[in-house]
């Protein structure tokens, strides 16, 4: 059978999947919405909770490793595979030092009590309990994207490194990318929606 | 010829590829094996829903203890449903005739991305597996009905987790078929074939795909969230810890209603096939059979709360879900005018797939009309979760996706088979289901007008005489289902061989293809330059 | 089939900028919250957090540079989801 190539149809089918987790966090934050506009207060407590520098810390690691995955494509482009392979890089380990921050963030809320099923939230009552539900949740969500995401960073890499993709077939990487600011959009939203309630 | 030529038109039956014997077909990436293997795994698993279905409807035979408990019938029709929806009318269509037909009929060679189109099978197959596990290990199989209804689903102590998390990887099966066709109908389609000429079956899974991508993952992330209430104990839909249950309603239904819509839009994509050519006439209004595909897509997307009148939900919200319900009627109603109208003055030729066609109008028709009664808001108080429900939706699902499965199935098997079946068995088995079908659904709405609830193994005695005719339907419909299958099945393997290329005088791509097709389906891609139902040459010869 | 679709090679320099202008958002968003609004606050979150999408999609995710088709679906598809937020609102709003 032929070889049959289309890069564009490539891109399509990514942003056909892109709609899908679009969509899928979308819900998440109908549920957040909903149960939001029935506790307001205890919203704004639960968010008074998180610390606001670390979240912001993880949303400019987000942004930088969006840049740099975008600027990989560019070299690529180019022709320039070490520049590639090193932004490349970059991101991955942005990637993972925003893994690290979030393990810290939830260890301190773990130490609190702050999580689904402990006693501790039991005692703050229904709109508490939502909030921190929805937190580790969507967050958690996030983070498992994160996690196929670095799984993808490294697959992307290997192929890098073993001339699949080069200079004229780089659908992979502008791919990857795709997946890649989707998981940075997501995150967009979602602190404001928790770190900045106010 | 040539021995390279005929190579090229050998079979894909018989085409030898990588790997040999059954591996050439659970490994082959060709679009037309992976529709015979949606095939078959569905046939093995509607036979085994169907006579789930056939179990409970001989224990509702005579009111109390005929044939099984209370719990035996909890957990059967939680299976039953979850088998009949998630493996079998969901992908339904799409999987089995989209697969094998959608890229012949845009004349292409396969689909965009076949490789992910084989994952897509194996996803499935494993979802099933994991679904399977439910009934065998834990605390005995669910019972909480394929809706998984918070709370309970998260409070019985029965086996859901494995049964909601295979739902929830079937979901990937069918987001990846979705999204193989959407790319493969934009990017692929040949040359000269524009939008506007493009066949309505192809048109339909278009819709169907969009609705695919866009609702499949609601169900996904409502399903990890009833197995993060199971296992966290997280709270959303749980009232003790403030959650609402009447939201897991609304996410459920936000993508279990538009997947009716994923059920029935293919299915009116194969009536849309074969009424023009068994009429031998252009398909009358091709472009708001088009319009109308896309109108029900995007509308069916807004009326889940209908499923929910009677939930709690406040009134400003009934009455906007009602009239939604209402709009999305419109778009319907003009494709089965358009059916008949093509009908009008054509010169009708009756074989066994227009059989199951028409017949799928009629009870379309009921079907259709009854969710008008179930949509307005006073009498779905008196109707909701009574038999009358279940006598809609079967007249819907069963009676407008499974007849037009029939019907698809009847009018592409020697092309898809290269043998033909015999129309006097096929005919008989139609007409015994037909009865059956009837005598099985058409009692159900009387039974739910007068007040006999859903889901109970039992009932009290003067619901008897109707449920007696129900159950004795069953048992013709499924003697029906086994003359079709047998049928069809020996046909398969001992029927008449045959190359004809168009068995039934049809203009679309797949009927000027090898039969069967060859691997690559064409040697080469043609131009398209008329309409897909131009039947001009014909209404010619017969004013002459 | 050939791949002779026009690529448009973004330049690093854009990217920089873009990034800068992000964080500068960023910057504002977290600002902004000390800042006493009642209601209003969230949606100020929102709008500088739609806008700061609506960057990442337009450079890093190259819809300025694709076809009309790519940004039409996505302007549909954010539009279906604002749909169903509001359609479960008509429930939530009035009980």
């Amino acid at each position: 059978m032929t070889i049959h190539r289309d890069d564009l149809g490539d891109k399509f089918g990514m942003w056909l999947f892109i709609f899908t987790e679009l969509l899928l966090f979308g819900m998440l934050f109908v549920v957040y919405a909903v149960y939001r506009s029935m506790h307001p207060e205890a919203f704004r407590i639960g968010g008074q909770e998180l610390d606001v520098a670390m979240g912001a810390i993880n949303t400019v690691i987000l942004l930088v490793s969006s840049m740099t995955v975008a600027m990989s494509l560019t070299a690529m482009q180019k022709g320039d595979k070490t520049k590639c392979l090193q932004l490349l890089g970059a991101t991955l380990l942005l990637a993972v030092i925003f893994l690290v921050n979030k393990y810290f963030e939830w260890g301190t809320k773990f130490e609190y009590g702050l999580v689904p099923g402990s006693e501790t939230l039991q005692e703050l009552g229904h709109g508490t309990i939502l909030f921190f539900g929805l937190y580790f949740f969507m967050t958690g969500v996030h983070a498992l994207h994160i996690l196929i995401g670095i799984g993808l960073f490294i697959f992307v890499i290997v192929k890098v490194k073993k001339g699949d993709v080069h200079k004229t077939d780089y659908i992979w990487i502008e791919n990857t990318g795709l997946y890649w600011h989707l998981v940075d959009l997501i995150w967009i939203f979602l602190f404001p929606l928790f770190y900045l309630i106010h | 010829m040539s021995e390279e030529n005929t190579q090229k038109h050998k079979s894909f039956l018989e085409y030898q590829g990588k790997y040999k014997g059954i591996l050439g077909w659970i490994l082959s990436t060709d679009h037309k094996r992976i529709g015979l293997l949606y095939l078959y795994t569905m046939l093995f698993f509607f036979s085994l829903a169907a006579i789930i279905g056939l179990l409970m409807k001989t224990q509702l035979i005579a009111p109390g203890h005929t044939i099984m408990g209370p719990q035996t019938y909890n957990s059967l029709f939680t299976l039953h449903g979850i088998i009949m929806i998630f493996i079998i009318v969901i992908p339904g269509l799409p999987a089995v005739f989209g697969n094998f037909f959608l890229p012949i009929m845009i004349g292409a060679k396969d689909v965009a991305f076949p490789r992910i189109n084989l994952l897509s099978w194996w996803v499935y197959i494993i979802g099933i597996m994991i679904v399977l596990t439910s009934q065998f290990l834990g605390d005995g199989p669910p019972d909480t009905g394929w809706t998984f209804y918070a709370p309970y689903s998260f409070r019985t102590p029965t086996n859901v987790l494995p049964a909601v998390f295979g739902a929830f990887v079937m979901g990937f099966s069918s987001i990846l078929t979705g999204i193989n066709f959407v790319v493969t109908i934009h990017r692929m389609r040949a040359p000269g074939m524009s939008w506007l000429k493009m066949p309505l079956f192809p048109w339909t899974l278009y819709g169907t795909a969009w609705i695919q991508i866009l609702a499949t993952p609601v169900i996904g992330i409502t399903l990890l969230l009833i197995i993060a209430e199971r296992t966290l104990g997280i709270g959303f839909f749980d009232p003790a810890l403030g959650g609402d249950p009447i939201l897991y309603q609304h996410l459920f239904w936000i993508y279990s209603h538009p997947a009716v819509y994923i059920m029935i839009l293919p299915a009116m994509g194969v009536i849309s096939e074969v009424i023009p050519v068994f009429s031998r006439k252009g398909i009358y209004g091709y472009k708001a059979i088009v319009l109308s595909t896309m109108a029900i897509a995007f509308v069916g997307y807004f009326v889940w709360g209908h499923h929910m009148f009677t939930s709690g939900m406040s009134g400003r919200a009934l009455y906007t879900f009602s009239f939604l319900t209402f709009l999305v009627a419109i778009p319907s109603a003009i494709k089965v005018f358009n059916w008949v109208a093509t009908m009008h003055k054509g010169s009708i030729h009756m074989h066994t797939p227009f059989y199951w066609a028409v017949s799928f109008l009629f009870v379309f028709m009921i079907g259709g009309l009854s969710g008008l009664v179930l949509g307005s808001l006073a009498t779905n108080v008196h109707l909701h979760d009574t038999h009358f429900v279940v006598a809609h939706f079967h007249f819907i699902v069963f009676g407008g996706t499974g007849f037009a499965f029939m019907s698809a199935l009847h009018y592409w098997f020697p092309k898809m088979f290269g043998r033909k079946y015999d129309e006097v068995w096929a005919n008989l088995g139609w007409g015994v289901f037909f009865m059956g079908f009837l005598s099985l659904y058409l009692p159900m709405f009387l039974l739910g007008m007068r007040g006999m609830p859903r889901r109970y193994y039992d009932y009290l005695p003067e619901f008897h005489g109707a449920n007696i005719a129900s159950s004795l339907g069953a048992w013709v419909m499924v003697a029906g289902i086994l003359i079709i299958f047998a049928n069809l099945i020996w046909s398969a393997r001992h029927g008449k061989k045959t190359s004809e290329k168009n068995t039934w005088g049809g203009k679309t791509l797949e009927w000027q293809v090898d039969t069967p097709p060859s691997l690559e389906n064409f040697d080469e891609i043609p131009t398209i330059t008329k309409q897909p139902y131009d039947y001009s040459d014909h209404s010619e010869k017969l004013n002459q | 089939m050939t791949n002779d679709e026009k690529t448009h090679i973004v330049p690093y320099k854009t990217q920089i900028t873009v990034l800068i202008v992000l964080i500068i958002l960023t910057a504002i968003s977290v600002a902004v919250t000390q800042l006493e609004f009642g209601n209003m606050n969230t949606l100020v979150a929102m709008v500088l957090a739609g806008t700061k999408s609506f960057i990442v999609l337009a450079w890093f995710m190259h819809l300025k540079y694709e076809k009309k088709l790519f940004p039409i679906m996505v302007t549909s598809v954010v539009i279906l989801f604002l749909l169903v937020l509001f359609v479960t609102f008509f429930d939530y709003s009035y009980r």
